[in-house]
Parts: C-alpha cells; sequence; structure tokens
C-alpha cells in the first residue's frame, strides 16, 4: 500500500466509528426508501458493503473491489426488480457520504478531511456501479420480454366440425405468417376440415406485406381443398384496404368472426334452431 | 439526399418498421385525427418504411406534428434513403407495378392514404418521400 502511513487516517474513522456511520448511513439511507424495503433489510445489505468498504478503502485495487462491485451489483438488481427507480439505488449509495462526512466533522481531523475527498469519488463510482448494473438489469428484462412476445404462437382452434378458426393478433411479418401458414396447413391435414375462418381482429393495420401474407395463406390453404374466410376486418381497416386498391379477389371477408362462422356452418349444411332448452 | 433530416430515425430492420407504425399512431392520435385517417397515415408509413427499408436498403424516417395555416393539425412522414433511387418515377406510381416481389400497390397506395405526397429521387444518390395528413 503506497503513502499507507499519511493515508490512514480515514480508514481508521470507518474502523473506529463503525456503528455511528453505519447507523447513520441506515438511518439516512431508509429516508429514501421508506416503506418499501424495511430497516433491517437495508441495514443487512449495507453492513454487508460497509464491510466491504471499509476493507477497500485502505488499499488501491484488489479482490475486495471485485467483491463490493458484485454484491453492488446484486443489491441494484434486487431493486431494480423490487421497481426503486435507479436514482433511489444511487442515492442510499451516496448516503455513506454524508454518514462519513458528520463523523469527520466530529473528530475534527484534518488529514481525514483531504482523504474524504478521495473517498467521495469512490463512493460516487460505487454510485455509479449500481446504475449501470440498474439499466443492465432492465435491457434484461426487456430483452426476455420481446423474446416471449416472438415466440407468442399462433393458434389454430376448432370451431366446430369442419372449421377451423385463425385468430391473429399483433403485427404480421414473414416469419409469423410462416409459422400460422405451416400450423393451419398442418391441422387441415389432421382434421379434414372443410374451412378454415381467418380471424385479423387483433392486426392493427393491413398493409400490402400483410395482404400478400394473407392472400398466400389463402391459396395454400385453397390447394389442399379449404375455403378459407377473413373475418375481424373493421371499418378503418376496410376503408385503407380500398385506399391501398387491394383486392381479395373471391375470398370470402366477414365483418365479424360470428359472421364468418354462421357463413361456414351455412355452407356446410348445419343448421341452427334455437333450441327448446333456451 | 443531403443527410439525414433532423430528428429522424434509423430504419434498418423490419422492427424499425413497427416501432415507426407505433410513432405515427402516436402522433396521429395526438393531432386529434379519426381512426379512419390514423389506420390510413399508419398503413402509408408502412409502406414507405418498407421500401425505405427493402428498395432503399435502409434509411430514416422522421415524424413531425404539423399545423397548417388555416389552423389544422396534421402529420408529415419523411422517409428518405441514399439507395439507387427511382429511374422511372411515373412507372413506379402505376398501380401493379413491381421491381421486386411486392404487390406493386405500395407507392400509389400511400399517395392515396395521405392528402399531400412528394417524391424526390435521382438515380444512383438515393429516395426521399413525404406525405402528410390533415385532420379533418
Amino acid at each position: 500500500m503506497s503513502g499507507g502511513v499519511e493515508k490512514a487516517h480515514l480508514p481508521e474513522l470507518l474502523r473506529s466509528r463503525r456503528d455511528a456511520v453505519l447507523g447513520r448511513w441506515v438511518a439516512l439511507a431508509a429516508e429514501g426508501v421508506r416503506g418499501r424495503i424495511t430497516e433491517r433489510e437495508l441495514r443487512a445489505e449495507l453492513t454487508e458493503l460497509y464491510d466491504l468498504i471499509e476493507r477497500t478503502v485502505g488499499e488501491e485495487a484488489g479482490g475486495a473491489g471485485a467483491e463490493l462491485r458484485a454484491a453492488l451489483g446484486e443489491i441494484s438488481r434486487n431493486r431494480a426488480r423490487q421497481g426503486f427507480s435507479p436514482s433511489e439505488t444511487a442515492l442510499s449509495v451516496f448516503a455513506l457520504k454524508q454518514a462519513v462526512l458528520e463523523q469527520v466533522g466530529a473528530t475534527g481531523d484534518v488529514d481525514a478531511y483531504s482523504e474524504f475527498i478521495g473517498f467521495s469519488s469512490r463512493v460516487d463510482d460505487l454510485g455509479l456501479v449500481t446504475f449501470e448494473t440498474y439499466s443492465a438489469a432492465r435491457e434484461q428484462i426487456i430483452a426476455d420480454q420481446m423474446e416471449q412476445l416472438l415466440e407468442l404462437s399462433t393458434p389454430v382452434v376448432k370451431l366446430w366440425d369442419g372449421i377451423l378458426g385463425v385468430p391473429l393478433v399483433g403485427t404480421l411479418d414473414s416469419a409469423r405468417t410462416q409459422v400460422v401458414m405451416e400450423t393451419l396447413l398442418e391441422r387441415l391435414v389432421e382434421t379434414g376440415s372443410q374451412f378454415a375462418v381467418i380471424d385479423i381482429t387483433g392486426v392493427p393495420a393491413v398493409d400490402t406485406e400483410v395482404a400478400q401474407h394473407l392472400l398466400k395463406t389463402v391459396m395454400a390453404a385453397r390447394l389442399m381443398g379449404t375455403d378459407c374466410v377473413i373475418s375481424g376486418i373493421r371499418p378503418q381497416i376496410a376503408q385503407t384496404i380500398v385506399a391501398l386498391g387491394i383486392e381479395f379477389g373471391d375470398i370470402e371477408t366477414k365483418a365479424t368472426l360470428a359472421d364468418a362462422l354462421a357463413y361456414a356452418l351455412g355452407r356446410s349444411g348445419i343448421r341452427l334452431s334455437e333450441g327448446a332448452g333456451a | 439526399m443531403t443527410g439525414p433530416p433532423e430528428g429522424a430515425v434509423p430504419i434498418a430492420s423490419s422492427e424499425d418498421v413497427v416501432r415507426m407504425r407505433q410513432a405515427v399512431r402516436a402522433a396521429a392520435a395526438a393531432a386529434g385525427m379519426s381512426l379512419v385517417d390514423q389506420t390510413k397515415i399508419v398503413t402509408a408509413a408502412s409502406e414507405l418504411a418498407r421500401n425505405t427499408l427493402v428498395h432503399g436498403g435502409g434509411g430514416t424516417g422522421r415524424v413531425e406534428s404539423v399545423v397548417n395555416a388555416r389552423g389544422r393539425a396534421g402529420v408529415r412522414l419523411v422517409f428518405s434513403d441514399t439507395g439507387p433511387g427511382i429511374a422511372d418515377v411515373e412507372q413506379a406510381l402505376v398501380e401493379g407495378w413491381t421491381s421486386g416481389s411486392g404487390m406493386g400497390l405500395g407507392l400509389p397506395g400511400a399517395r392515396r392514404l395521405a392528402d399531400e405526397f412528394a417524391l424526390e429521387t435521382e438515380v444512383g444518390r438515393g429516395t426521399t418521400v413525404t406525405v402528410t395528413k390533415w385532420t379533418r
């Protein structure tokens, strides 16, 4: 440890006045996180950090530094999951500066004052570590969610004997259309269905690409002897399709899934009657 | 064609096209457009952003909230790329004509969906398409 002799005031203070500094730190940090984390939990976290800071403050860099960063990272990740903002997490680290400064003031040790500047910038670094870990943790959460969204499979459901339903929700890109088409064609073979209803109520916008994908799916089903009905065409979608100049040709389209089901039932020769039991 | 305009976001992947659509929908809703007009301008944005991506090899898109002289709010979209440009603009605006595997309705469709349409292109330099839709 270089220059250890004249640089020992602050580490000494952290040791000798441990309870006072730690107690004050916990009290200051508790103000910022009031009610959302118990004081006991907070004290346990900060005590662990305090021990590590005490060990690292005297030395330039070493094993304890990495350990300290890891511990900070863990705390920051937990806070991110508990819904704390990154500034709240960083502020509870920065609170250590005030706690230490108050004790330095109480001792009146001038050398400790000059060392405090170096200590202060170290604490700033630690605060930044919590920021970095926090955003990394949030990005991980977002990446996970995006993956889950992509994995949202499109189910093909049986609406009636011989009638399949394909409810489409969200953006229809090439990759998803491919999945939809494959699933639909497989289920057509399995069930021997004569009709498939593709419902686009959940598709926010139908542009030429989406339309092209829909048409290809319908054509493929047709080659296998299945008639497709496209349902869920809302007024604004209908007007947009007309303005774009897209033609669905002889493909049956209906405003609602119910209309499409009624149409398919009618074409299959199934009559529904208002039953006596109703 | 003189560098990306201010406030433009890159269009380099299909995800960017989706993001662009969402930004346009938010701007159209903020301008007070009806659901039909929102859907029209969003669809136009979708077509043009995909053109930028597929034909222009990627570029930038910008969403502006504008107000005209009579105080009507609107949304203006500017899509720029530095791709190959369009050799025959009239042909590109003909319905059903396609240079790729699309339906050939994107560019003429976007023109019909918007209230104002401007196309600037130079072969080998790139293409900039500007469309505006006003609230009714």
